[in-house]
């Protein structure tokens, strides 16, 4: 007979709820085609989130800090590459004003189950590096298993008043 | 063409409740002009980003009316907010933009192209309510309506380069205000 094996997976519900249960009600997003169909299209579809289509990553960035006076928390879902361009408007929003500011970074091209760091792309492997250059808290989303890290980092964010990361890794399927 | 200063002398004898989004030189002008204000609020931390800023408060202080005082320079780091702006459409939000052709906090270099005509970029961006203004008793008689339209609406205001006020960032970008923001936000 032969061993059934099955695949580890990552599903976008299962992200969605999460977010939720942290209490997000906004998500900012350049389109990422990591995280475009299994997650972002059903947050589009979502009437309990709100989502604000933005044309540069760093527009998330003072949506997310201006929200957040309104105590409106966000969330920012953008690809690792729109993450680099934002650098400068994480440190002197995010990092600087220390403002709760959450990302959730798909890693294009990531392998899954491999940790980021170990990378072949370089693109890759300098995300983690440059989150502890700021100094932000930071954690991997790979599996369904990692889901339930989520909620409770944000919150945290949220309620100490600092930028927190979570890097999606493998890509996410469709609810 | 009018002068920057003036122009904000108006905005400051008009404004109540409303909160102020500043920045750069308009900023360290509007602090001049507002010393003891609460509900400003300085964008910094990454130049352009004032009308973003002014946004998520905007839509996280759906009661309030925000109005955004921005530079050409700025605006010009962050031309897609207009696009994102026109989408969004909070009707509480204005948006003004001193239009001096110059980088005038970073040396007063000139901007790429001094033409550059903010409101038909708006406009064309899906802001319907668009003005730009030249004349500065045109603009006195227009302003109790602008910032009481509903929005979003865009301003243009055509200034000359300077005076450059005194610059103290160190205030204007203190931790102390931001905490004060928030606490009279809270009320």
């Amino acid at each position: 007979m032969d061993a059934v094996t099955t695949q580890p997976q990552l599903k976008g519900a299962s992200i969605i709820s999460a977010i939720k249960e942290a209490g997000i009600e906004y998500v900012l997003s350049v389109p990422d085609l990591h995280t475009s169909r299994g997650l972002l299209m059903p947050i589009a579809a979502d009437p309990d989130l709100k989502l604000i289509r933005v044309c540069k990553e760093d527009e998330c960035l003072g949506i997310a800090a201006g929200l957040s006076y309104g105590n409106k928390r966000a969330l920012i879902l953008i690809q690792h590459t729109g993450f680099f361009y934002a650098q400068n408007a994480i440190r002197g929003v995010a990092v600087e004003q220390k403002l709760p500011i959450c990302f959730m970074v798909g890693l294009l091209n990531a392998e899954p189950g491999k940790s980021p760091r170990d990378s072949k792309r370089i693109g890759l492997r300098n995300v983690e590096p440059v989150l502890d250059l700021w100094s932000i808290p930071h954690d991997t989303v790979d599996t369904d298993a990692d889901v339930a890290k989520i909620a409770p980092a944000y919150r945290e964010a949220y309620e100490t008043s600092h930028p927190m990361a979570f890097l999606v890794t493998r890509r996410p399927v469709h609810p | 063409m009018m002068n920057r200063m003036e122009c904000l002398k108006v905005l400051a004898g008009l404004v109540t409740d409303e909160i102020v989004v500043a920045t750069y030189s308009t900023g360290t002008d509007w602090l001049a002009l507002t010393p003891d204000r609460k509900l400003n609020y300085f964008a910094f931390g990454a130049m352009g980003l004032a009308s973003s800023h002014g946004l998520g408060l905007a839509l996280g202080q759906p009661n309030k009316r925000v109005i955004v005082l921005d530079g050409d320079g700025s605006l010009l780091m962050n031309l897609g907010t207009l696009v994102t702006i026109g989408a969004v459409a909070p009707k509480n939000f204005v948006h003004f933009v001193g239009h001096n052709g110059t980088y005038e906090a970073n040396g007063g270099h000139p901007i790429p192209n001094k033409a550059v005509d903010f409101a038909g970029i708006a406009r064309s961006a899906g802001i319907a309510k668009t003005h730009r203004i030249s004349d500065l008793a045109d603009f006195s008689a227009r302003a109790p309506g602008l910032i009481k339209e509903e929005g979003p609406v865009f301003v243009e205001l055509l200034i000359e380069q300077g005076p450059l006020g005194a610059r103290d960032y160190s205030d204007m970008y203190s931790a102390k205000r931001r905490v004060e923001f928030r606490k009279e936000l809270a009320g």
